[in-house]
C-alpha cells in the first residue's frame, strides 16, 4: 500500500488503536526484543519501592514503536524518511492508545505529517512529526 | 553507545515486530518481502534502538560478569553492586555504578527522532557511533529540576554509508514524575 500525492489533502487524518488494555507481558516482550531491561518497566518491587512509581510503565520506545506501526500502515513499507516524537506522559499497564497522523503538507514527493498518540483519558502520551515518500 | 557489529537478523526483527504488536509480513516473510517494494525483510522504524543488544557495555542489561543488578531478587534492591574482583581492570566502581543506574528517580527518555537515509534490511551489518548533542535545563511542575541531554547516533552500513541518524534526548528528573 502506498499513498498518492494527488489523493492527499492537508488536514487528512489516519487513526489506529495501537494497543488495547496494554499488558505487562507486552512490556516484557519489548524489553526482551529491544534489550532495554531497565527494571522500572518490568519489575514491580523495583518500580514501586525503589523508583517510587505507582507501578511499572512502558518504555517510551514501546509507545513510539506502536505509533510507528500506525505510520507504516498508513504510508507503506520502507517509505518513512523522518519520524520523531516527544514523550509527553507515561504509559501504564491497562492503557489503551490511539495514534493519529494528520497531513500537514504534500510537496516534492513527500508528505509531512503531525503525529499524536493519546490514552483512554485523552491525555497525549507522544507527539511529533513524520515525513514519508509518496507516489 | 558504540556498537561495532549490529547484524540485522530476521528472527530479531520478527521478535521486535511482535513486541510492538505489528504482524506485517514485511517483518517476517522473506518470500513476501522479495516481491514487495523494499525487496527484502526490513526493520520497523524504531528497530535500531535494539542495537543495545550488541553493545557489550550496555548499562540497562544485567551483567554476566559478577557485577550486580539494580532490579529486585529477594529484595526490591536498588543500584547495588557486588564487589568486583580487584583484578578487573574495568572503569572505577563509581563510574560502573552510574552506568548501571538510569532507573530510579533518575533517567527517562524525553524525545527520540530518526532520519532514515534508507531502511535497514536483513543482511546488513551496521555500526553505531554516538556523540553528545546539546544539554539544557528547566524546572518541571511534576518532577522538579529537569536536565535534558541530547545524544546523536549514526548507524552506518557495511559500506560505510549512513543508514539512520538517531537523535535521543534523555532527561534526569529530581524526583519521580508526579502522576497527579
Amino acid at each position: 500500500m502506498t499513498l498518492k500525492a494527488s489523493e492527499l489533502n492537508v488536514g487528512d487524518t489516519y487513526t489506529e488503536t495501537v494497543v488495547e488494555d496494554l499488558k505487562r507481558t507486552q512490556i516484557v516482550m519489548y524489553a526482551g526484543a529491544s534489550g532495554d531491561y531497565n527494571p522500572v518497566h518490568t519489575d514491580e518491587p523495583f518500580a514501586t519501592k525503589v523508583a517510587g512509581y505507582p507501578t511499572v510503565f512502558a518504555h517510551g520506545m514501546l509507545t513510539m514503536g506502536l505509533t510507528g506501526r500506525m505510520l507504516t500502515n498508513y504510508v507503506g513499507d520502507g517509505r518513512l524518511t523522518e519520524f520523531g516524537v516527544r514523550f509527553t506522559s507515561q504509559v501504564f499497564p491497562g492503557d489503551t492508545l490511539q495514534s493519529t497522523a494528520t497531513v500537514e503538507s504534500v510537496e516534492n514527493g513527500l508528505v509531512s505529517l503531525t503525529v499524536s498518540t493519546t490514552n483512554q483519558d485523552g491525555v497525549e502520551v507522544a507527539k511529533g512529526t513524520a515525513q514519508a515518500r509518496v507516489d | 553507545m558504540a556498537v561495532d557489529k549490529f547484524s540485522i537478523e530476521a528472527s530479531h526483527i520478527m521478535m521486535f515486530a511482535r513486541s510492538i504488536g505489528d504482524g506485517n509480513q514485511i517483518y517476517y516473510d522473506k518470500d513476501y518481502a522479495a516481491n514487495a517494494e523494499p525487496g527484502a525483510i526490513i526493520a520497523p522504524p524504531t528497530f535500531v534502538q535494539a542495537s543495545a543488544q550488541f553493545d557489550p557495555t550496555y548499562g540497562l542489561r544485567p551483567g554476566i560478569d559478577g557485577i550486580g543488578w539494580m532490579g529486585s531478587g529477594s529484595n526490591p534492591t536498588s543500584a547495588i553492586r557486588r564487589e568486583a574482583p580487584k583484578s578487573e581492570e574495568s572503569g572505577s566502581g563509581e563510574d560502573e555504578r552510574k552506568k548501571r543506574q538510569g532507573g530510579g528517580g533518575g533517567g527517562l527518555h524525553a524525545e527520540q527522532r530518526y532520519v532514515y537515509h534508507r531502511h535497514p534490511k536483513v543482511g546488513d551489518v551496521l555500526t553505531a557511533s554516538s556523540r553528545p548533542g546539546e544539554t539544557w535545563e528547566r524546572v518541571g511542575r511534576r518532577s522538579g529540576k529537569l536536565v535534558f541531554r541530547e545524544s546523536v547516533t549514526e548507524y552506518r552500513d557495511q559500506n560505510g554509508e549512513l543508514v539512520v541518524t538517531a537523535i535521543s534526548v534523555g532527561v534526569s528528573t529530581e524526583r519521580p514524575v508526579d502522576q497527579k
